[in-house]
């Protein structure tokens, strides 16, 4: 018998619209595999034409899981990074938590890797046996001898692309404990070959973030927010905004923490809004300024702390301290920082056919808006969707354990008859002024050093704005009192310090506040690594080898920290510094991964600094792409460096003095020379890379002004004695 | 008012009123959304544009001002400058979140235009106005030095 070509093909068509592989997992995490969707929100899809989809549950705001978790299916089933398509997955915390966060779907705290390796691995693997079961079936063979590469199955003498195994496959149960590959077999995780997904659509133009949007019969909303923080409004005047061509109406949000401005496009709305004047009821609003809360930060750190944060003996380490050969002591100053993500920040609601909502996003924490909009519209959990998009940059801002944005956008949402999708849009204004900033925080630290240099007892106080208290995460991270992410990379130090002693004592918020990338790191790497300096200075010791002495003799953690702390001195050339240069080393452990960074720099405070090159070690456990775990660390320390030099957000009577980037200056291209990433080989577990390169770069960047000019201990460095070129 | 753009050599008649940014035009009447919208002061480089061939900030030019020239936007690329630019971004992927990108890449095709062999400081000095949350630079300047490579051959 002849095959009748178009007859094979309407076979193999048919089929494609039927049979399709899902492999993810049930909610109790054990392994699981179907035909349809709806009975698993999977990790891996395979169509009946072969086509291999991942579903990665993190969102890209640049850090990478698009290609990370990609690889990790394509590693495991088999598949090149060619023929793999990528799609972020829906919100279902079920299937989609993040095992670092509990029953929560969202990405934080540089988990994503870290909490999806064995996962992703585990689908990959396990749709590779079920398709090289399905194969060995059809052919009679033992499936021990087949094998599938590049998405052809072979073996017994036979060939054939997995397209055709789909079916079969997808009536097969899931193997409870599927065989992953050695990592001696890896082709794909730790190849520093493999490209990124997603740089073709950000180069063309392609790529859709949620601020690029347009549902047919969509209004543009802005908010109108109060100039001072925590101001209500209990009326508004739209008389000029009637005069905008495009505007549709204004409303008090049902929270009054603003009114909500609707046009029929962005500029509309932005016109309509500059011509509405508000009355707020100040009466509750912030009145204070950063001066003051400087002054309450100051005043907390030098007064007996609120916390004991590790129980240590306090009057030991007075005592050491006072008998000590000599000290060293100094208070540090951290501002206020927004996070200012390259897109400000924005989303979509619009209404479903059957009575749920779409909220379309660059979404962080799908759990939190998906609850938060369940309940302001009061609809079951599974009539909320959420469409994640691609999110231009976040660095924290986005996960707000409020959902923020999100609710903005619902409450507009809900005053309006919703016919009409809303689509929310912040201003650059808005988000500069928008609050949820990087706390500020006060540090003072007493080191008393004995007769050899050596460190007899740390007296270190922190002062800060609780990031986590009264929200949904405090009984998770607040512990005794005392919230982990003010102390975080003090308290738990790898440095075997002698009479350790960190007290905490909280101030009230004067703004909201929010993790921004590496959350309580931001500070605490700085004054760690800088009264090192300090430290060994007065010591007469060299910086590299005064830490490494307190890190000898120590664990596995000790070992890795010394080890990025070697690589950075020898790659970056420690101790000799060409001619006229100047520099400076940190190094600091958060979110599982060890970083260490030398920079070097030309000029001086007094007449221009200039950045000339950034050496960085990091040890994040097995580097699944070398080239993003690079990027990273590449960003991290240009984010770390940039706000250092310059940024910083001050408040005068509750209103925020800087508005946009003029006045909020971003790291510019001319600020650092060159930057070489340098990855220690690795076969622990992967760990976090998205934030760990920021807490080193400031830090190192002070030790190297410091080794020829002024310590600065209060940030930013351009406002406190250091100038630029 | 009624307005006749010449756009990705397309000529697309649209209403606007007087003074409305050429970007929100771009973005939301014409619905080309790589054109990006990030500070609105000319600050960013976000929503930079080609006018005649000259990288400008679409959020500080008024719409009527654009009539009568040719604009380009990221969706309009089509040279061999373009070409080598947006291939070398790829080959050293140079993207994080990529949302500042669109403008990164009209810059440098700007700057590669008027100038195929551009020093460490010309390339700094020409993308100064272009800023990257993410610090992508390492990777822009290695790009644009990539893509003049790749002109020459």
């Amino acid at each position: 018998m002849t095959l009748d070509p178009s007859r094979r093909g309407f076979l193999a068509s048919a089929a494609a619209a039927a049979a399709v592989l899902y492999v993810g997992v049930r909610p109790n995490g054990a392994l699981a595999a179907g035909a349809a969707p709806a009975q698993l929100n999977p990790f891996v899809k395979i169509s009946a034409d072969g086509t291999v989809t991942a579903i990665v549950k993190h969102f890209e705001k640049g850090q990478g899981p698009a290609t990370g978790l990609t690889t990790l299916i394509a590693e495991e089933l088999g598949v090149s990074m060619e023929d793999i398509r990528y799609e972020f997955a829906p919100s279902d915390a079920a299937r989609y938590a993040n095992l670092a966060f509990g029953q929560m779907q969202g990405t934080g705290g540089s988990t994503a890797m870290a909490n999806s390796f064995m996962q992703y691995r585990q689908a990959g693997a396990a749709a590779r046996e079920m398709l090289i079961k399905a194969a060995a079936e059809a052919w009679g063979a033992d499936a021990a001898g087949l094998s599938l590469e590049d998405g052809i199955i072979t073996g017994a003498g036979q060939s054939a692309p997995i397209a055709e195994f789909v079916a079969a496959a997808a009536r097969m149960e899931a193997p409870a404990e599927p065989r992953l590959k050695d990592p001696s077999a890896f082709r794909l995780i730790g190849n520093p070959q493999v490209k990124r997904k997603d740089s073709l659509p950000k180069t063309n133009g392609t790529a859709k973030f949620a601020m690029d949007l347009h549902l047919p019969g969509q209004m543009v909303a802005v908010i109108l927010r109060s100039p001072r923080m925590g101001g209500l409004a209990s009326g508004f005047d739209d008389t000029g905004a009637k005069a905008v061509k495009g505007y549709i109406r204004a409303a008090v949000l049902p929270n009054q923490a603003g009114v909500a401005v609707y046009a029929e496009n962005t500029w509309a709305a932005f016109q309509a809004r500059e011509a509405i004047t508000v009355d707020w009821d100040v009466s509750n609003a912030e009145h204070r300024s950063s001066d003051q809360i400087r002054e309450e930060l100051l005043a907390a750190v030098n007064a007996e702390p609120e916390f004991n944060v590790t129980g240590a003996d306090h009057a030991a380490t007075t005592e050491q301290i006072a008998g000590a050969a000599q000290v060293v002591e100094q208070t540090f100053y951290f501002p206020l920082l927004a996070h200012a993500p390259m897109e400000p920040l924005t989303c979509t609601i619009e209404a479903d056919a059957d009575g749920g909502v779409t909220l379309h996003d660059g979404c962080q924490f799908p759990s939190g808006p998906h609850m938060a909009l369940a309940q302001i519209f009061q609809l079951p959990m599974d009539k909320v969707r959420i469409n994640t998009m691609f999110a231009g940059g976040s660095f924290g801002r986005r996960a707000t354990p409020t959902a923020d944005y999100q609710v903005e956008a619902a409450l507009a949402f809900a005053l309006t008859d919703r016919t009409r999708p809303v689509k929310l849009v912040w201003s650059r204004e808005d988000d500069i002024t928008g609050g949820y900033y990087r706390p500020a925080v006060a540090h003072r630290v007493r080191v008393g050093l004995d007769a050899e240099g050596n460190i007899a007892g740390w007296d270190h106080r922190i002062a800060a704005q609780s990031i986590l208290k009264g929200t949904a995460f405090e009984s998770m991270m607040v512990h005794g009192g005392v919230d982990h992410s003010s102390v975080e990379g003090v308290a738990d130090t790898p440095y075997r310090i002698p009479g350790q002693f960190t007290g905490l004592t909280d101030v009230a918020k004067a703004t909201s506040v929010l993790w921004w990338r590496s959350v309580g790191h931001t500070h605490t790497a700085y004054v760690m690594e800088v009264m090192m300096d300090e430290a060994a200075r007065a010591a007469g010791r060299d910086p590299v080898e005064f830490r490494l002495a307190l890190l000898e003799g120590g664990g596995a953690d000790q070992q890795r920290l010394a080890g990025v702390l070697k690589l950075a001195a020898e790659k970056g050339g420690w101790g000799s510094a060409p001619e006229g240069r100047s520099q400076g080393i940190a190094v600091h452990k958060s979110f599982g991964s060890y970083v260490a960074e030398l920079v070097e720099i030309s000029g001086s405070a007094g007449d221009g600094v200039k950045i000339e090159k950034v050496t960085c070690a990091v040890d994040c456990g097995i580097a699944v792409n070398p080239d993003v775990v690079k990027a990273q660390m590449e960003g991290g320390i240009g984010y770390g460096l940039g706000h250092a030099m310059r940024n910083q957000i001050t408040l005068t009577e509750g209103v925020v003095d800087q508005s946009n980037f003029p006045d909020y200056e971003p790291l510019r291209i001319g600020d650092i020379g060159a930057i070489e990433v340098h990855i220690v080989p690795s076969a622990e577990m992967p760990t976090g890379v998205g934030e760990p390169g920021t807490p080193p770069a400031a830090p190192a960047l002070a030790n190297a002004i410091a080794a020829d000019g002024p310590r600065v201990t209060e940030l930013p460095m351009a406002l406190n004695g250091v100038s630029f070129a | 008012m009624a307005i006749s753009l010449n756009l990705n050599g397309q000529t697309h008649q649209v209403e606007a009123e007087p003074g409305t940014p050429l970007l929100w035009v771009i973005r939301d009447e014409l619905k080309l959304t790589g054109t990006k919208f990030g500070c609105g002061v000319a600050a960013c480089g976000a929503c930079t544009v080609h006018l005649d061939g000259a990288p400008v900030r679409s959020c500080q030019t008024y719409v009527e001002d654009a009539e009568g020239a040719e604009i380009t936007t990221i969706e309009g690329l089509d040279s061999k400058v373009s070409k080598a630019v947006q291939d070398a971004w790829v080959e050293l992927d140079v993207v994080q979140c990529g949302y500042c990108q669109s403008g990164q890449i009209m810059s440098a095709v700007g700057l590669l235009s008027e100038n195929a062999r551009p020093t460490v400081e010309e390339i700094d000095d020409y993308m100064d106005g272009n800023a990257c949350r993410c610090a992508t630079y390492q990777r822009i300047r290695a790009a644009i030095q990539r893509a003049s490579e790749m002109m020459e051959a």
